[in-house]
């Protein structure tokens, strides 16, 4: 052993620092809600059309309960914000937070950091989901109660990665440990969005008319966000949401390998699929309504963890209030670029989230 | 205080047998060392103790089967350290050995503070609290190894399984490590099976060594017995000369130069 110092620390100084509700971990919820609320008025008061923005905030806080303030808005200009910018921004709320969550558990089940919400599949079967529904659907089903594309997206995005997962499964030992191994479900992944994705392409490579339809579902959208849409995913968004929340503190021990894991006591095998599940479900959903958002998933956690550490009893709720805060405002600029015309959701997302990405990489590497 | 009995243990990996129907039993508070070349099958033989590879046979933890137990429960009975454990560069101390508690907090629980208590304990007993706060990636092996060591330790499991602990230590850490383990042994009765590689620390420190070959026991006993020259030249394929220390008996292997005769 090395030499004891004779004023050792002991150990319970740094207990106070590292529990749950610890002083670092409300400052950091605080920060992030505060992020998000701005976010909320932001989006809510500016867009090409509608009331002055900065009378928003006001008419927000007027249709509070308990509070009235004379806004200037009209009831004319409330509807634009309410039945027009709000569905909107309360949908890239959940969008952007489902997504992060949903890529923060990905990467911590399977210890990989390139992965992202899309990779057992969801989005490349919601693609093909969407194609079938947008080529061969359409007509059968004007009639239909529920439009046909977020629901075949949906549903096909839940069954490729099931397939995903059994062919991974089929292949994986009899060990626990090792048992479902999450390499062996990556590469699962790859070939099944491969085959996918190639029929994908077939089907549009035969129905040209509808190439630019599917092109801009895939590029992702929430123009056109109505409260129906929320209320369609909100649902899947919740379940998942805490159900990833109540398995933050697995994801921590799944840090140290699956071997490990066991030998802690932890079923590895099953609490992966139940992590993958709810992860799966909610990003089938959001996919299903917002097309296929890049970028945040695989992004937003990283950035978390450079921030504010790695540990998941953290990075989880963070990365539902940080990506959230990011689409809405990622969400601004397009719908501001070219307007009236819409700038695809997911360029921006990329476009912004990129370089901020690279700055964080580079100052925090620096900082140590 | 703790019995780990094996009966009939066989592992295999498809149609290769890397265990072969092993049986011993472990006397409470007992110190193990399993010895053997590459491949012998000492860490499958850990592995299956600690649930993470299937075997067939019985192992049991004070009569009880530890196939019978839940996941969790088996932890809180067998506590197992990898031989290369993956840590976290971006952990802190405390949270790792914290982690050791999970077989005691419920699925969707979270430590209590009586497990804060312990990884507290666990921490200071093995002087690390100056460490507590420090991020995994910053320490180096041995303060790495001491913290991986408390991690199980927290666990408070009766049985200790540890796999090639000192492989990646220099010969002083070597030491501590093993002397940590002794007192620990003594203060608190823990049954401990561990796999090593260097036969005299093996002797010196173990109250019994088993020496394995294609995963069947060769010999088994106290190390002057264990340990000769014939049998290692003929289990290690190794030329060495095997001396006792005329005062406390400790067996020392010393490595010779040249091919054993094969």
């Amino acid at each position: 052993m090395a030499a004891v110092p004779a004023d050792v620390t002991p150990a319970d100084t740094v207990v106070t620092r590292t529990g749950a509700w610890s002083s670092a971990n409300r400052r950091w919820y605080t920060v992030g809600a505060i992020i998000l609320i701005v976010s909320i008025v932001l989006g809510a008061s500016i867009g090409p059309a509608g009331p002055t923005s900065w009378r928003v905030p006001f008419a927000l806080l007027d249709h509070l309960p308990w509070i009235s303030i004379d806004s200037g808005v009209t009831d004319a200009e409330w509807n634009i914000v309410w039945r027009i910018r709000m569905p909107r921004v309360i949908l890239a709320a959940l969008v952007g937070g489902m997504l992060s969550v949903a890529g923060a558990s990905y990467q911590g089940v399977f210890r990989n950091p390139l992965v992202d919400p899309y990779l057992l599949g969801a989005a490349a079967g919601a693609g093909l989901g969407a194609t079938l529904a947008l080529t061969t659907g359409r007509t059968v089903t004007m009639s239909w109660p529920v439009d046909p594309v977020p629901t075949s997206a949906f549903v096909v995005a839940v069954l490729t990665v099931a397939v995903t997962y059994l062919v991974g499964a089929s292949f994986s030992g009899s060990s626990p440990g090792s048992g479902r191994s999450g390499v062996t479900l990556v590469l699962a992944g790859v070939a099944v969005v491969a085959f996918v994705t190639a029929v994908q392409t077939f089907i549009l490579q035969r129905n040209q008319d509808v190439v630019r339809e599917v092109f801009q579902w895939i590029l992702g959208r929430l123009s056109g966000a109505t409260w129906s849409d929320v209320v369609l995913i909100l649902p899947y968004v919740t379940i998942s949401c805490i159900v990833l929340m109540l398995h933050r503190r697995h994801l921590d021990v799944f840090r140290v390998g699956d071997d490990e894991a066991a030998a802690l006591g932890v079923s590895v095998g099953r609490t992966r699929l139940v992590i993958v599940i709810a992860a799966t479900l909610g990003t089938a959903a959001v996919v299903s309504v917002s097309g296929l958002i890049a970028f945040v998933g695989l992004v937003i956690p990283h950035a978390i963890r450079l921030v504010a550490g790695a540990g998941y009893r953290r990075l989880i709720p963070l990365s539902m209030l940080f990506g959230a805060a990011f689409l809405i405002l990622a969400d601004i600029p397009g719908r501001m670029l070219s307007s009236p015309a819409e700038t695809p959701i997911g360029v921006v997302t990329a476009f912004l989230g990129a370089p901020f990405f690279i700055y964080l990489l580079r100052t925090r590497r620096l900082v140590g | 205080m703790s019995t780990l009995e094996f009966c009939d243990v066989t592992v295999s990996y498809g149609r290769r047998v890397a265990v072969g129907a092993f049986a011993d039993r472990i006397e409470s508070g007992e110190w193990v060392g399993v010895i053997g070349p590459n491949g012998a099958g000492k860490s499958s033989l850990l592995r299956a103790a600690a649930g993470l590879v299937a075997s067939s046979g019985t192992i049991s933890v004070d009569g009880s089967p530890l196939a019978a137990m839940s996941d969790r429960e088996r932890a809180s009975r067998v506590a197992y350290v990898a031989q290369s454990p993956l840590i976290p560069d971006d952990m802190t101390a405390f949270d790792y050995v914290l982690l050791g508690r999970t077989p005691y907090v419920g699925y969707f629980g979270t430590e209590s503070s009586h497990d804060r208590a312990v990884a507290v304990d666990v921490i200071d007993r093995l002087r690390l609290g100056e460490f507590a706060g420090r991020m995994m990636g910053s320490m180096s092996g041995g303060e790495r190894q001491r913290v991986v060591i408390a991690r199980a330790l927290a666990q408070e499991a009766p049985v200790l399984l540890l796999d090639e602990p000192t492989s990646a230590l220099d010969i002083g850490h070597q030491q501590q490590a093993l002397e940590l383990v002794t007192e620990l042994r003594e203060q608190q009765a823990i049954t401990v099976v561990s796999a090593m590689h260097d036969l005299t620390l093996a002797g010196t420190y173990t109250d019994r060594l088993v020496l394995l070959d294609g995963g069947t026991v060769v010999a088994r006993g106290d190390a002057a017995d264990v340990l000769t020259a014939d049998r290692l030249g003929e289990v290690f394929h190794v030329c060495v000369t095997v001396d006792v220390d005329p005062d406390d008996g400790t067996v020392i292997v010393v490595p010779r130069r040249g091919f054993p005769a094969r």
